[in-house]
């Protein structure tokens, strides 16, 4: 053993002297990527941007959850309550809009709720758990007021580092947010006034 | 919460009404001052586990994990980790962020200060690195949810030939020079995207990415670890960071007695034999070969540079931006009749072509930049590999190898020396 020992310390020094330059540079590569304007001290998650979104459809196939957890969300500040809802009635049902039954709705699973305010004026609210995120809806509210929107929704998104729909996303509407302020309403320069 | 949800919606409206009432198709009608409108929807993150949780939850398995394979030397007590790891990274929190996948995000933040990561992710990508400079690759061991999980089904492991586990070793550095490319040019985050076993800890997901994590799984009973030897990019780092741990895993507590127990007692082929007693191959011939090697050197690296930089066009057309463009230029010439959703989605945004156009060829530039750097770097990788290749060194007893052990303890039991338990040595000649 005697023989190897001076061998061995050489080596030794070298391996920590080159461990202490490798853990100063990975310190080192730790502050370049946090040095940027995107590093957050919060997980990031991820939201749609209505104003790129298209409402193509993908959201509700290709997420990894069986049930997407992209939702359709509604700005009722924006709706015009209307009778003859572009995002309720599939085009061209008007003519049997006062009795309309499931029939004539565009929404695949009904998951709309349709509720009479005041003279010509009804309100629509969605039911989440219905909803498949399919966007159809939302496409049909855009000839509208385009109330309707889509959105993730943070509380079923399991948050995956690359988001499957963000990959099929033609718009690429697909951002990153910090998960303190997650949704897409809250942060629009009007609400924050 | 709700008193701020209609205090957001008050000021939208009275701005919004403000503003620009002739915005709208149909103004919203006034309904009157008893009306309430709904709350939209903004489901909050019920499960959420904070960053910081994480973060301690993975400074302290990797504390355990360091003290249990190298410090108790215990076998079980790593396979009990490794299971309550699997369940709770893999099974729980299911997945995101792990290291492996934050390769690149740290990579794109690297290069886009403009992209949004978390600090969680940077940590997560930085610490296991760090402990595997101080105590070799206890993260594989018993905190990696992917090790864990072809570590708990290895069944029986088959004995590859070492042409074969040299030849697919390479594969990891040519995965990870593309992760990066991708990664940096903010392409597409192919980890992820091809990561084994995330639809099974998920039991969800594309047909795919099931099928992918059945077969891996179906290899791994009998080959040890596929993903972390011939895939897994952070296991190159990692082995790279071992390479110079301070402690490392030693299979016996004491002097080696050469008994060979241990010999096939490894199922990643990481425990190397002694060769003092075997004849060393020719000086000269041994010598010739390295010179060979080190002229090889510098041409490996130009080859694959000079190749990775001819596929890069193709390469690409993996960011949705390229591929938008190419596809509108098709369609402007009248090669292609029909629309996609995203020419379509482009075309109803109004931008200029040309805007597109030439975000298009800058990120052709950056990845045909991109490509010649991975290129080198896996040139350099080969090359490297090749020299150690051609050189001889001495090792006396049965050791795990530095790069490719990860710290499993399966040869522990195999040790008669007494005594046990002892603390590992420092690391020795390697």
């Amino acid at each position: 053993m005697d023989k190897t020992q001076d061998k061995l310390t050489r080596r030794n020094f070298l391996r920590t002297t080159t461990r202490g330059v490798c853990a100063a540079g990975l310190g080192a590569l730790a502050l370049t990527a946090a040095r940027g304007k995107g590093v957050s001290m919060r997980r990031m998650v991820w939201q749609i941007d209505p104003t790129k979104c298209t409402a193509c459809g993908n959201c509700a196939t290709h997420c990894v959850l069986t049930e997407s957890a992209v939702k359709c969300a509604h700005d009722f500040s924006k709706c015009g309550r209307c009778n003859f809802c572009f995002g309720y009635y599939k085009s061209g049902s008007s003519g049997a809009k006062s009795h309309a039954g499931v029939e004539f709705q565009l929404c695949p699973t009904h998951a709309f709720v349709r509720k009479h305010v005041v003279e010509d004026s009804y309100e629509y609210t969605i039911d989440i758990d219905k909803c498949t995120g399919c966007g159809i809806c939302v496409k049909g509210c855009k000839e509208g007021n385009g109330s309707l929107f889509l959105q993730v929704d943070q509380d079923r998104c399991m948050n995956c580092n690359e988001c499957t729909i963000a990959t099929a996303c033609p718009a690429q509407a697909f951002v990153r947010r910090p998960a303190d302020d997650p949704y897409w309403l809250q942060q629009r320069p009007e609400a924050k006034s | 919460m709700r008193f701020l949800g209609a205090c957001i919606l008050v000021l939208l409206s009275t701005t919004v009404g403000a503003s620009g009432k002739e915005a709208f198709k149909y103004p919203p009608p006034d309904l009157g001052p008893d009306y309430v409108a709904p709350h939209t929807s903004m489901p909050e993150i019920t499960h959420e586990i904070p960053p910081i949780v994480d973060v301690a939850i993975l400074v302290i398995a990797l504390t355990l994990a360091s003290y249990v394979a190298l410090k108790k030397r215990s076998r079980t007590g790593t396979w009990l980790l490794c299971v309550a790891s699997l369940a709770y990274f893999g099974f729980y929190r299911q997945g995101c962020v792990c290291p492996i996948g934050a390769i690149q995000s740290v990579a794109e933040a690297i290069f886009n200060p403009a992209a949004a990561i978390s600090l969680a992710v940077i940590v997560f990508f930085i610490l296991p690195l760090m402990f595997t400079l101080f105590f070799g690759r206890t993260f594989c061991a018993a905190v990696c949810p992917l090790g864990a999980m072809q570590e708990v089904v290895l069944i029986r492991p088959l004995r590859l030939p070492k042409w074969l586990t040299c030849a697919l070793g390479l594969l990891p550095c040519v995965y990870l020079a593309l992760a990066v490319l991708f990664a940096a040019t903010g392409s597409a985050y192919v980890i992820c995207r091809y990561d084994p076993f995330i639809a099974l800890f998920r039991l969800n997901g594309p047909a795919g990415m099931l099928i992918l994590g059945a077969s891996f799984l179906v290899i791994s009973m009998f080959v040890g670890r596929p993903y972390c030897r011939f895939l897994c990019p952070y296991g190159l780092l990692l082995g790279w960071a071992s390479k110079l741990s301070w402690k490392r895993v030693t299979i016996t507590p004491d002097e080696c007695i050469k008994c060979r127990l241990c010999e096939n007692s490894c199922p990643y082929g990481a425990i190397t034999t002694p060769n003092a007693d075997t004849l060393p191959d020719d000086r000269k011939i041994g010598a010739i070969t390295l010179v060979c090697m080190l002229v090889v050197a510098p041409l490996a690296i130009a080859a694959s540079a000079w190749i990775m930089v001819r596929t890069a066009p193709s390469m690409a057309k993996m960011h949705p931006t390229v591929r938008l463009a190419e596809r509108i230029v098709r369609e402007d010439a009248r090669e292609v009749s029909d629309t996609t959703d995203a020419s379509q989605a482009f075309r109803e945004s109004g931008r200029p072509t040309k805007e597109l156009a030439a975000e298009a060829a800058e990120i052709r530039d950056n990845v045909t930049q991109g490509s010649g750097w991975a290129g080198a770097f896996i040139g350099l990788v080969i090359a490297l590999r090749l020299i150690s290749l051609a050189t001889r060194r001495t090792r006396e007893d049965y050791q795990a190898d530095r790069a490719s052990c990860v710290a499993c303890g399966r040869c522990y039991e195999f040790c008669p020396v007494n005594p046990r338990n002892r603390a590992p040595q420092d690391g020795g000649d390697g």
